[in-house]
């Protein structure tokens, strides 16, 4: 599992200034509904403090937490592939900060700055990538008593 | 050393979830060198057979360990109760090398039952260590070994725990125990010290390395069958070692290739 540690670490200063430009900080308090699934993706953010839960909708129940996103991850990746839906829903555990990214602007700055663009779209499908193979990973149910081997 | 086991007597038996139990043992008569965090005993429920089992508590003229029914062994010596008698061999193995840790900031990284052999490290160094953090990935939060002793360690020691099924209660953190590490921020300084399944090892190792800790500051208790306990009969190979004698600790310089090779 190596998500990239810091989202931004590792930019050229004038791609990371040009992105920081972009955002804002925002604080949350407890149990805030950051987004819904099927909602516009139109933002992401990147954790400064605090975790928010992502849940899946499932009807006649309290949504299901199927993963926690903390200090330092990126919250957020609907965003870039269209059609810019949420396919997970997001609540904070407890009082988070983090910078806020506008979703059309940053895809706009990619545009325009295509080795930006490059750069941001490799190191998002790494967090991708990085979090699909910790789902499978869970699948695997490793900390069961049989190890996870049914055979 | 003994080859023969040593009589000991439950001096109490405590569940510790659904499928596991602590079995604090006391000798009989002379009791078996001392043990350190990190090694294991071969430990006999008589009539049935021998299994080894970590340490996971170290007090005085008592050592504990925590059983996990995973077969019929082990799930004899879940059902013993206070006063009765379990055969031991041991100390056998490295145990957790905490040469250097007073200073430094200490990683405990721990997957389901692999809490208990680093129990005992916690134990020793929940002060001494220059920082200490615990990260723990459990199954369930049901699952989760010595919760009110993990809830202690707070107060003294950074303790994340996270679960990979939340149940209606759960509020902490929901994933892998991986990414727990970048909240407490390894880097080159770290003494990393890691304990659960294969899988589980590797994959925070490789985290470990890519955030710059040393291979040789990363240590992995590794399990293979073990037999013997001595280093004589060969199941416990790897490579190389002979996991009984030769670990179960050991750095990641030299079991990180190990554990890449199928054969093995």
């Amino acid at each position: 599992m190596t998500e990239p540690q810091r989202l931004l670490d590792g930019l050229p200063d004038a791609h990371r200034d040009g992105l920081l430009a972009l955002a804002r900080d925002r604080e949350f308090p407890a149990d805030s509904r950051l987004f819904d699934e099927g909602g516009p993706a139109d933002r992401f953010w990147l954790i400064r403090s605090g975790e928010v839960a992502l849940d899946l909708y499932v009807p006649g129940r309290r949504p299901p937490v199927v993963e926690t996103v903390g200090p330092g991850q990126l919250l957020g990746w609907s965003w870039l592939f269209p059609p810019y839906r949420w396919h997970l829903g997001a609540r904070t555990l407890g009082p988070v900060t983090a910078r806020e990214f506008p979703a059309a602007e940053v895809r706009a700055l990619c545009e325009a700055v295509p080795e930006l663009g490059h750069e941001l779209a490799v190191r998002c499908a790494a967090v991708i990538a990085e979090r699909l193979q910790a789902t499978r990973l869970r699948l695997l149910d490793l900390y069961a008593p049989d190890g996870g081997d049914r055979s | 050393m003994s080859a023969v086991p040593v009589p000991y007597r439950v001096a109490s038996a405590r569940p510790e979830t659904a499928d596991s139990v602590s079995l604090e043992l006391v000798a009989q008569d002379a009791p078996l060198p001392g043990f350190s965090p990190g090694q294991f005993a071969m430990v006999y429920a008589f009539g049935v057979g021998e299994v080894p089992i970590s340490v996971s508590a170290i007090d005085g003229a008592t050592v504990t360990f925590t059983v996990r029914s995973v077969g019929a062994v082990s799930a004899a010596l879940g059902r013993l109760g206070p006063g009765s008698p379990v055969g031991l061999r041991g100390p056998f193995g490295t145990g957790w090398n905490l040469t250097g840790t007073a200073d430094a900031d200490v990683l405990v990284v721990a997957g389901g039952i692999g809490l208990a052999p680093l129990r005992p490290v916690v134990h020793r160094l929940l002060g001494p260590a220059g920082r200490l953090s615990v990260l723990v990935g459990t199954r369930t939060p049901a699952d989760l070994l010595y919760p009110d002793e993990v809830a202690a360690w707070g107060g003294t020691a950074r303790v994340e725990v996270t679960v990979d099924r939340p149940d209606r209660e759960w509020s902490g953190s929901v994933g892998v125990v991986t990414a727990l590490l970048d909240r407490v921020e390894p880097g080159p300084g770290t003494a990393a010290l890691v304990c659960g399944p294969e899988v589980m090892m590797r994959r925070t190792a490789d985290a470990l390395l890519a955030r710059g800790v040393p291979a040789d500051r990363i240590q992995l208790s590794l399990e293979r069958n073990m037999r013997c306990g001595t280093g004589h009969c060969g199941h416990c190979q790897l490579g190389p070692l002979l996991l009984c004698r030769d670990g179960p600790v050991v750095d990641c310089a030299v079991s990180r290739q190990l554990l890449s090779v199928r054969e093995l």
